[in-house]
Parts: structure tokens; C-alpha cells; sequence
């Protein structure tokens, strides 16, 4: 049950977690600030939608090992971010035939470059990624949901597919991991039920366990508590910080203060695109560009404080909450269309 | 000589049900009028359309192949007696004789060309042939099949009929014409265009039996106009008034509740093909399978700049002037007009600020009935006629132009049709018209290629 | 007694007609684009006329039977390329608009005057030019065989040859796509189907596997218009948007991303529809209906069952109700 992710121990990796923060605290708390072995390293990443600027990253480094929160106001262009690292959007800024130079979008994974590489491709590099809305394969079983997220099945050639002696090996092996990572997160009961009839919640885990299947370097997971019920949240949290004692760094994107407080090592708040500010958990909440972000835009706070609220910015913030949920949507509209 | 599509029952000749029965007779024999009307013309105007008669003297087989055709006078009567030649490269001609019908047709045994001429010693008096320059023609035949050649006769010797509208001989004044035609075409399309568009937008639905819409408006024009005999322009108003609820009984009975039922926007697409499917034989069903032309008496034309067009194009061209002007003003001058592109532009969003998009979506689906029933009784009006298929043909003009200009803007659908209609009728200078919906078709492929967002559309997020 | 044993006669004839056969396979190539990688193809008729061209074209230019089968398979293959290419990335819908003018494309051109001498233009291309090589292949005896009330020539144009090779086909056919459902290759093609965002994300290659599921469906309906055509003759009219949409109706009838259900669809398609007109031919007199509106009132009624079909039960006859009760 604990060779289901990453396999042996990666050099360099810090498996043990005291140390790894003790790394990080030496890091400099400041936007774009460079960390001590980065996983994941972007620069230039400009995605606009008209004449809004949705995402405007100049240099981000993500720390290997680490369980990295991405948080922001709504708006604040972390999905965006997200689609734009994980090759499902395209930034503005991507390299040109003409201009590849400086200023280009471009960005390292692991040690190769993913300027411009599609979707599956960054998948395959071992960076995998979940959805905000779970995109569950409903009418597949659990188990077909999690054998689709395993690799090097020769049997997805049309032609090794036709004759099952050639693909059925591999099947097994995958089926037999497969069942492995579904006792770990309480799903193997219904590995034969359709995808459709699991719960929010349960999808989430689906979700979580169908990417572990490629044994990823790295996993981004996009609001994982969202829509997920109470009684599963601990669990789900246990799951997570698992993942990343067994060698699989984790990035996610989250609105639930407590859940990042409680699990991750360091925290990267973005707010109107751009990344505002960086450091452990504690610290970086009394950041003050943090508290601009945050209380201006969605907590509680006093609305007749004319100083965080200028009509110019409460403008910006409506366009981009307005932006976002198009982009939601759209993706449900897409979804549809799909069915 | 039409050819019938296997799936397609010939000409019907039976009585009509909804345009009621005392006038089923004028129906049926205008029908058949109609039929063999269309067929001559196509007889004298489609080259090598001759060879679908089959022939009287010839019968393809394995050894065989056939050169054939059929011979009208200048009055349209067949012309009997007329000996033609066909010489093979190396060897004997052969000869045939027109029959009783006008139909001569040349059995040869060996595949190749073979110059074909026709003997003017043995015409008809008082005819001649035309377009004598070209009486010897190359006629490429293979065996076990027909190959077709047709002469055309004149009461005047030396005569030269020009038919071939598809010919290389550009002018100046034929673009000009064929570009006013072009505008024509693409001013009734995007009628239809921008309430198609309309509806995508507004409900994310490709609508597949729109087309029929269209020809629902040109046969209930005909209905009224020409079977009841009402004023055109009453029939016009009763029949956009009709489509109009056609629409809103559409959204009413269909389509909400199946919005309520959360069926996804691809099996919607698919009840609008069983919709369009059922819609097209209904209309054969009480229509009969013939293409009916609204007022068909001789209209009257007028030469502007050197281009010739009906009265009737003008008006027509007019009218769509003003709705489409009338349609840009509600949508961007009105309270309701403004409801329906923020609908169009987000949903959930119009639904959260306080709009009732139901009832927007209704009033879209009538309107864009009525806009389809109007483009179809004008359609009806101005150009061919319109038959049970009409609306499919059309139905692809109009993806085409919303594909161009941007799925979902009601603008882009209005320049997109302008487009499409312009291309359409421009290939006819250098193409021959069965290739005109053909390069509309493809130049959408193309777009889609390079910019599939459509000439206004945006590019999409995903997720 | 006598009407109903001629009825239920007549109808059986119908099901095991070739053409029949054809429209099964050609089912079964819109199974494998719409029922399990969710392509919707609404130009599938085109792939059967460019086979049908394909075949016929090279036979009356000389080339030996299978060669012809080949070249048909190519014409198919770049159609779906070409279609595929520049939409498979683009959102659904696009496919359906470029499929279907794609598809009418390739009829117009084809029934033009200017390729009469390639395709015989409107009048399309009479049976005897192609199908006596295929004839010749026929290892039966001469003569004529009866089985039950099923009598036929054993070579005939339309005889029992062709029926054999259509269903035997048939066969064939079900067969791969049953091996292909079970295999990855067939989940992968419904995971595309259910939200290819998601499998996209675990690192598989949508595009292309969403290109290899045109490329197959075209192949196999290049062959469906192969059959179609060999007892009958190329008609380009005969092979336009309403077959497309009929053999959707087969589709769903059966049941989508099954095995069966195309075949079982197509076979009901058919007897239904002669069932109607019979039953309207005999039954509703003259003066309410003539014969040739019985043809149109059945075809009306296709139209209402593929619609009722989509909405109430969308799974087909042979589909898991459980499977698509989810969808969104």
C-alpha cells in the first residue's frame, strides 16, 4: 500500500518534513522569491481576456516536497493560472515564430521546458492535474475512471487492442494498483459502480486517486475541499499530506483558510493575477498586500472603508468575478455538450 | 431531366390537405405545370443532363456506351428526323436519327472520343442550329455508359444562344450583376442567419430544423398568395404572423420542457434533426415533392447601373434592409434587446442580475420564426421557388454564415451571410453552378481552419 | 391470414435486404464516432458515397476488385483527415457543421456536370460497370436457391452473394468492435466521449484518438457504401443528408456504444418503416392518403421517433439504462 505512489525514494526529495520547512524558512518571503530546489519555475505568464488581464505572473518557483497552496481572492486568476501552467489555456505571452526572446512565457518542469506543450504532454512530464467541478467520467465505472489514468497501456494502440492476449498483462497490473489506491481512499466498495452515482465528495477522491494512477512528480489539485462534506475533509487532508511524505509534491488552489494553514508549507497568494506575496503559512496571512486582497474583496470587513475600496478597484474585481464565472460556465456548457 | 433522388417519391399527384380542397386541382395542375416546366428548362439549359433519358435506341451494356440526346425545336418541341454523326479517331462513323420525341441516341462498341456533329441539311424547316461553331464537338465516351452532348436550334441561321451562365467570359457588368445577386442572397440569409445565431446564443442549441422554418414562410406564402389568392403582401403578414407562433409553440411544447428535463445540448441537436426530418416530409406529404413559385406571373425588371433584378428583388432587398435595421435597434437600443445579449453572453449571469430568461428565450424562438418565415416567403418571391428541401440547402448557407461571422453574434451572422450569399453567387462566374453552395461550404472549412472563432467571435476559455 | 403471412413476408425479406446490410455497417461506423468517442458525424453518408464512388470508379478504369476496395478505403480515409484535422480541436458542434457541408460537398461536386465522365454526374453510375468483377468472386453454382420464402438468383446482381458477403460483413464488423469496446483503446474512447478535458489531463493524446475513431467509422462506412451500392447503382442523391440522418435514427434506435445495437437498429429501422407504409397502403384509403403519401407519412414518422427515441430513451433498445441516466 505504500509502494501506490511514487516509487523508492527520489534523491533529493525531503521526505522528512522538519527539514524541508527548515529549508523553506530560510527562503526570502517575497513575491518570486527563489527556492532552494524548485520543482516547478515560471516566468512571463501573461493570459488576458480582452482587455482584462486575468493572469500576470512574472517569475514563480514551486519548492520540491513541498505541499504549496495557491490562494487569492475570487478572481484573483488562480484557475486561470492553473489551466495556462497545465497546457489547458494558452498565455498571451507564449513564444511566436517571430518572438521567442526575452519576455516570452515560458516555464521548467522538473528540468524541461513546457513553453508551449498541450495538455496530455504536460501530463505525461508527471504533472498532473485535478478539476475544480470533478470531472468524473460518469457513465465509466470507478474502475475504468482509474485504469484511464494509468500509463503505458499498450492496449490504447487501436492495433494492440484488437488482440487482448497483447494488452492483458499490463491490464492486470494496472488493475491490481488500481485497487490498491481505491482501498486507501474508501472507494474499492464501489469499484464497480458507475462514476455517476459516487457523491461530491467521493468524486473528489476519484478525482485524486484516478491522477495518482501515473505516479506523478508533481499534483495540482484545483479547490479540493470544494463541495467535499465535512465528515470526509479530514480524511482528505490525511490524504494529501500521505501523498507528499511518499514523494509526490503537491500544488493546490484553495479558498478554506483552515485547511491551508493546517496542511501546507508554504503559501503563494495572487490577487488581480499577479502574485502579491509568499511565505509559510503563518506568516504570510499578515502580510499586508495579503489582508488588501483578501478583506477588500470577500471577507468580512468594514465596506464603508474607503481606503481598500476605490470604485476603480471594486470595477476591477467585478469584471474579473464576472470573468471567472464565465469561464465556469462555459466549462459547464461544455460539459453538456459532451454528454 | 430532374433526377429523382432514390429516397425521394416522384411528383405527387394527389390532392393537397391543408390548401383545401376546391383548389386541388388548380394545385395539382399548376404542380405538374410546374414539374414539366422545370423539367424542359433543365432539359435545355443543363449540358449533359440530356443523357438521364434513357435511350430509345440504345442500351448500355458492358460492350456498349451510348452517345445520346435530345433535340427540341427553338419552340420547344422535339424535333424528329435529325441525323447526327459521331466519328471515332480512327475509323467508321456512325450515324443515329432523332425519334418522335426529339430523343436520338449512338450505340459505339469502342471507348474513346469521338467528334460528334449534327447534319443541319436534315433540320426541321425553318430551323437552325445554334451556336454552329461549335457543331463538331469532342464527345469522350466509355463503355457501359452514357455520355451526353445537346445541340440547340434557332429560328434564325447563325444564331448564338448563350446559356452557359457559368462560362469563362468575366465582364465587368456580369460581376456586377452576379454581386448584386450576391447581396440579394445574402441579405434574405442572414433573415434567418441572425435568428439562428440568436437562438445558439441564447440557448447554446444548433438548431438543425431551422431551415425548415424557412420553408415553411415560402410554402405559406404560396398557401396564401397564390392557392387562396390573398393580396401578397397580406400573405406575407399572415404568413410571418404564423411562423412567429410556430416558434413560440416550438419553445413552448419542445424545447422548454426539454431544458426542464436537462437533456444535453447534443441529444437537443438531435430531436431538432427528428424535427427537421419530420417537418421535410410533412411538407412533401401536403406539398408534393415539385418547387412552388410564389406569384409566378412574368415580373417585372428593372436595370439599375447596368444591373438587371426583378421589382420584386428590390422590395425584397428592402424589406430585409429594414428588419435586419429593425432587429439592430431592439438588440441594441431596447430594454429587452440589451436582456437578450446579456442572455446570449452569460446565462447564469442575466438569470442572477434579474432577467427572465425564459422568457427571453421564448421571445427568441418566435422571432427567429418569424424572421426564418419571412426570409422563406421572400425566398419563395425572389429566387427558384421553394420545395420541401429548400430549408436544408438554405439550412447550411446559414451555418456557413454564422460559422464565418461567430457563433452566438448576431452581427457576425448579418456580415457572414453577406459572405456566404456573395460567394455563392460570385462562383458562378467562374465555376458551373452545381459548384455555387459547393465553394460556400468550403471556404467555411477553410475559416474554421485558420480562425474557428468566427470573423466576430472570441476565443474560447476552457475550464 | 393470408395478408399477415404476406406481410410478415415481406418484412423479412426487408430485413435481410443489402441494403439492410449496408445501412448496419454503416451504423456501425457512426457507433464508433458517436456512440463511443461522442464525434458527432453528421456527414456519414458522404463516407459511404465517396466508398461507393471510390470502388466503382476504379473498377470501371480497370483495376482489380480489391484494389478498388482499397482505393474506396482511401478516399474515406483522407475524407476523415480532412474533416478531422482542422475540428477534432475544435468544440463539437464545429464537427457537426463541417461534417455536414463537408458531406454535401462531396455529393454537389459529385453530381456535377463537369465530372459526368468521372461519376456520371447526376445520373450517378449504373451497377453493371462495377459489380461483375465482384460477381465473378462468387464461388456459388449458377442457378437460383430457395430457402424458406427467401428465393434468389445465387449470383444475381441482387442475389444471394450479395447477401451473404453484406452480413457476412456484418459479422466481421461486430466482431472488431466487440474486441475494440472491451480493450483500452475502447475506454479511452469513452472517457473522450464523457469529458475529454479529464482524460486529457491524465496524459493521453485526445486528438489523435479522437482522429484514429473518424478514421475507423469512415473505413467501415466506405465499405457500407461499398454493399449499398453493388446491388443497386451509385446515386448521389441516394447518399445525402437524409441517409446520414436515418442511420442516426438506426443508431439510436438500436442503441448507442453498444455492439448490437446498430445491427438490431438498422434491421428495425427498415421493417418499421415498411410496416407503416403496408399497414397505411392497406388500411387508410386512397382518398385520405395515396400511395405515395404512405411514403412520406412513414418517413414523417421516422423523424418523430428519432426525436421521441433522443428524449425518452435515449439508450436505445440494447442500451444500459444505468449508463445514461448520468448524463449531463
Amino acid at each position: 500500500m505504500s509502494e501506490t505512489t511514487a516509487t523508492g525514494t527520489q534523491p533529493g526529495y525531503d521526505y522528512d518534513r522538519v527539514e524541508l520547512r527548515k529549508k523553506l524558512a530560510t527562503v526570502d518571503k517575497a513575491p518570486g522569491s527563489s527556492k532552494p530546489d524548485s520543482i516547478l519555475t515560471v516566468d512571463n505568464v501573461v493570459r488576458r481576456f480582452g482587455g482584462m488581464t486575468a493572469v500576470d505572473v512574472q517569475h514563480v518557483e514551486v519548492q520540491r516536497g513541498a505541499i504549496t497552496a495557491l490562494i487569492g481572492p475570487n478572481g484573483a486568476g488562480k484557475t486561470t493560472f492553473f489551466n495556462l501552467l497545465t497546457g489547458f489555456d494558452k498565455p498571451n505571452s507564449a513564444p511566436t515564430l517571430t518572438n521567442r526572446g526575452a519576455g516570452t512565457a515560458r516555464w521548467v518542469f522538473n528540468g524541461r521546458a513546457m513553453g508551449a506543450v498541450g495538455a496530455a504532454k504536460v501530463a505525461k512530464s508527471g504533472m498532473v492535474r485535478t478539476f475544480q467541478l470533478t470531472k468524473a467520467l460518469s457513465r465509466l465505472t470507478v474502475m475504468q475512471n482509474m485504469l484511464l489514468g494509468a500509463r503505458d497501456q499498450p492496449g490504447e494502440n487501436f492495433f494492440v487492442a484488437i488482440v487482448k492476449p497483447l494488452w492483458k498483462a499490463r491490464e492486470a497490473e494496472i488493475e491490481a494498483k488500481a485497487a490498491d489506491l481505491l482501498k486507501r481512499f474508501k472507494l474499492y466498495e464501489k469499484k464497480d459502480d458507475y462514476a455517476g452515482s459516487l457523491s461530491g465528495g467521493q468524486r473528489k477522491l476519484l478525482e485524486m486517486a484516478r491522477a495518482l494512477m501515473s505516479d506523478p512528480a508533481m499534483i495540482m489539485l484545483d479547490e479540493p475541499m470544494a463541495g467535499v462534506n465535512p465528515a470526509l475533509t479530514q480524511s482528505l487532508l490525511g490524504h494529501i499530506q500521505s501523498l507528499r511524505d511518499e514523494g509526490t509534491t503537491v500544488l493546490f488552489v484553495e479558498h478554506d483558510m483552515h485547511m491551508v494553514r493546517h496542511i501546507s508549507d508554504w503559501v503563494i497568494v495572487m490577487a488581480e493575477g499577479r502574485i502579491v506575496a509568499e511565505g509559510p503559512a503563518d506568516t504570510v496571512m499578515d502580510d499586508q498586500a495579503v489582508i488588501d486582497a483578501y478583506l477588500g474583496a470577500h471577507h468580512d470587513t468594514d465596506l464603508g472603508d474607503d481606503s481598500l475600496l476605490t470604485d476603480e478597484s471594486i470595477e476591477e474585481l467585478e469584471a474579473e468575478v464576472k470573468e471567472e464565472d464565465a469561464a465556469r460556465v462555459e466549462t459547464e456548457h461544455n460539459e453538456e455538450g459532451k454528454a | 431531366m430532374i433526377l429523382v433522388p432514390t429516397n425521394t417519391p416522384p411528383l405527387r399527384s394527389s390532392r393537397s390537405v391543408r390548401v383545401g380542397r376546391r383548389h386541388s386541382l388548380v394545385v395539382l395542375a399548376s404542380m405538374l405545370m410546374l414539374g414539366l416546366l422545370a423539367t424542359i428548362v433543365s432539359l435545355a439549359f443543363a449540358p449533359g443532363a440530356a443523357s438521364a433519358a434513357t435511350s430509345s435506341t440504345c442500351t448500355v451494356d458492358a460492350t456498349t456506351g451510348c452517345i445520346q440526346g435530345t433535340l427540341f425545336t427553338s419552340d420547344r418541341k422535339p424535333a424528329e428526323g435529325v441525323t447526327i454523326t459521331a466519328k471515332p479517331d480512327s475509323g467508321d462513323a456512325l450515324t443515329g436519327t432523332s425519334n418522335a420525341a426529339g430523343k436520338w441516341a449512338i450505340p459505339v462498341k469502342t471507348a474513346g472520343t469521338y467528334t460528334v456533329s449534327l447534319d443541319e441539311s436534315t433540320l426541321p424547316s425553318g430551323q437552325y442550329l445554334a451556336n454552329a461553331a461549335t457543331n463538331d464537338r469532342k464527345v469522350q465516351v466509355s463503355l457501359g455508359s452514357q455520355a451526353g452532348t445537346l445541340f440547340q436550334l434557332s429560328t434564325t441561321k447563325g444564331a448564338t444562344i448563350d446559356n452557359n451562365n457559368s462560362g469563362n467570359d468575366f465582364s465587368w457588368q456580369r460581376f456586377a450583376q452576379q454581386l448584386m445577386s450576391g447581396i440579394r442572397l445574402g441579405l434574405l440569409l442572414a433573415l434567418a442567419a441572425i435568428g439562428l445565431s440568436l437562438v445558439y446564443g441564447t440557448t447554446g442549441l444548433q438548431s438543425f430544423a431551422h431551415g425548415e422554418q424557412v420553408t415553411l414562410g415560402g410554402l405559406l406564402a404560396y398557401t396564401f398568395a397564390n392557392v387562396l389568392g390573398l393580396n401578397l403582401i397580406l400573405a406575407a403578414i399572415i404568413t410571418v404572423v404564423i411562423s412567429a407562433a410556430t416558434g413560440f409553440a416550438q419553445d413552448a411544447f419542445i424545447w422548454k420542457p426539454l431544458r426542464k428535463k436537462g437533456l444535453s445540448l447534443t441529444q437537443l441537436m438531435i430531436v431538432t434533426i427528428g424535427l427537421s426530418i419530420a417537418l421535410q416530409y410533412a411538407f412533401q406529404y401536403f406539398y408534393g415533392a415539385a418547387t412552388v413559385r410564389i406569384q409566378t406571373a412574368n415580373p417585372k425588371v428593372v436595370t439599375i447601373a447596368g444591373v438587371t433584378l426583378t421589382v420584386q428583388s428590390y422590395v425584397a432587398m428592402g424589406i430585409s434592409i429594414l428588419v435586419l435595421g429593425g432587429a439592430a435597434f431592439f438588440l441594441l437600443r431596447t430594454r429587452t434587446g440589451r436582456a437578450t445579449r446579456a442572455v446570449s453572453d452569460n446565462p447564469a449571469l442575466a438569470a442572477a442580475s434579474g432577467i427572465d430568461v425564459d422568457r427571453i428565450i421564448r421571445l427568441v424562438w418566435t422571432v427567429a420564426a418569424g424572421l426564418a418565415g419571412l426570409s422563406g416567403v421572400m425566398l419563395g418571391l425572389v429566387l427558384n421557388g421553394v420545395n420541401w428541401q429548400t430549408g436544408l440547402q438554405i439550412l447550411l448557407l446559414i451555418f456557413a454564415a454564422v460559422t464565418l461571422g461567430g457563433l452566438g453574434t448576431a452581427f457576425g451572422a448579418l456580415v457572414g451571410s453577406m459572405i456566404v450569399g456573395i460567394i455563392v453567387e460570385l462562383t458562378n462566374l467562374v465555376l458551373p453552378g452545381d459548384f455555387k453552395y459547393a465553394t460556400a461550404l468550403f471556404i467555411l472549412i477553410i475559416i474554421l481552419l485558420f480562425r474557428p472563432q468566427g470573423i466576430f467571435g472570441r476565443r474560447e476559455r476552457i475550464g | 391470414m393470408d395478408y399477415l403471412v404476406q406481410l410478415f413476408q415481406s418484412l423479412t425479406v426487408q430485413a435481410l435486404a443489402p441494403s439492410t446490410a449496408a445501412f448496419a455497417i454503416a451504423a456501425i461506423g457512426l457507433n464508433v464516432h458517436f456512440g463511443f468517442a461522442g464525434l458527432l458525424n453528421i456527414g456519414q453518408a458522404a463516407f459511404l458515397l465517396l466508398g461507393a464512388y471510390g470502388f466503382a470508379i476504379s473498377i470501371d478504369r480497370g483495376l482489380p476488385l480489391f484494389a478498388a476496395v482499397l482505393v474506396a478505403l482511401l478516399c474515406a480515409l483522407l475524407f476523415a483527415f480532412i474533416l478531422g484535422l482542422p475540428t477534432l480541436k475544435l468544440r463539437g458542434d464545429y464537427l457537426a457543421i463541417v461534417t455536414i457541408s463537408a458531406a454535401e460537398i462531396i455529393r454537389m461536386v459529385g453530381r456535377s456536370s463537369i465530372l459526368t465522365d468521372l461519376t456520371g454526374g447526376s445520373n450517378g453510375i449504373t451497377g453493371n460497370t462495377y459489380n461483375g468483377p465482384f460477381q465473378a468472386l462468387s464461388p456459388l453454382p449458377d442457378g437460383s436457391t430457395q430457402i424458406l420464402w427467401f428465393d434468389y438468383d445465387n449470383n444475381g446482381v441482387n442475389g444471394w452473394w450479395i447477401r451473404i458477403v453484406g452480413w457476412g460483413l456484418v459479422g466481421v464488423f461486430l466482431l472488431l468492435i466487440w474486441a475494440l469496446a472491451r480493450s483500452p483503446w475502447g475506454r479511452l474512447l469513452k472517457g473522450i466521449r464523457e469529458d475529454e478535458d479529464a482524460v486529457r489531463s491524465l496524459g493521453k493524446n485526445v486528438y489523435s484518438y479522437k482522429l484514429q475513431a473518424l478514421v475507423l467509422g469512415g473505413l467501415i462506412g466506405a465499405v457500407a457504401g461499398i454493399i449499398y451500392v453493388l446491388p443497386s447503382s451509385v446515386q448521389p442523391d441516394g447518399l445525402g443528408r437524409s441517409t446520414t440522418f436515418f442511420i442516426y435514427t438506426a443508431l439510436l434506435l438500436g442503441g448507442a456504444a453498444t455492439v448490437f445495437g446498430p445491427v438490431l437498429g438498422a434491421i428495425l429501422f427498415f421493417v418499421m418503416r415498411l410496416l407503416i407504409q403496408s399497414l397505411a397502403q392497406s388500411f387508410i384509403p386512397d382518398s385520405i392518403m395515396s400511395t405515395q403519401q404512405t411514403v412520406q407519412f412513414s418517413y414523417v414518422l421516422v423523424g418523430v421517433a428519432l426525436m421521441c427515441l433522443i428524449i425518452f430513451r435515449p439508450q436505445g433498445i440494447l442500451g444500459n439504462k444505468k449508463e445514461l441516466s448520468f448524463s449531463v
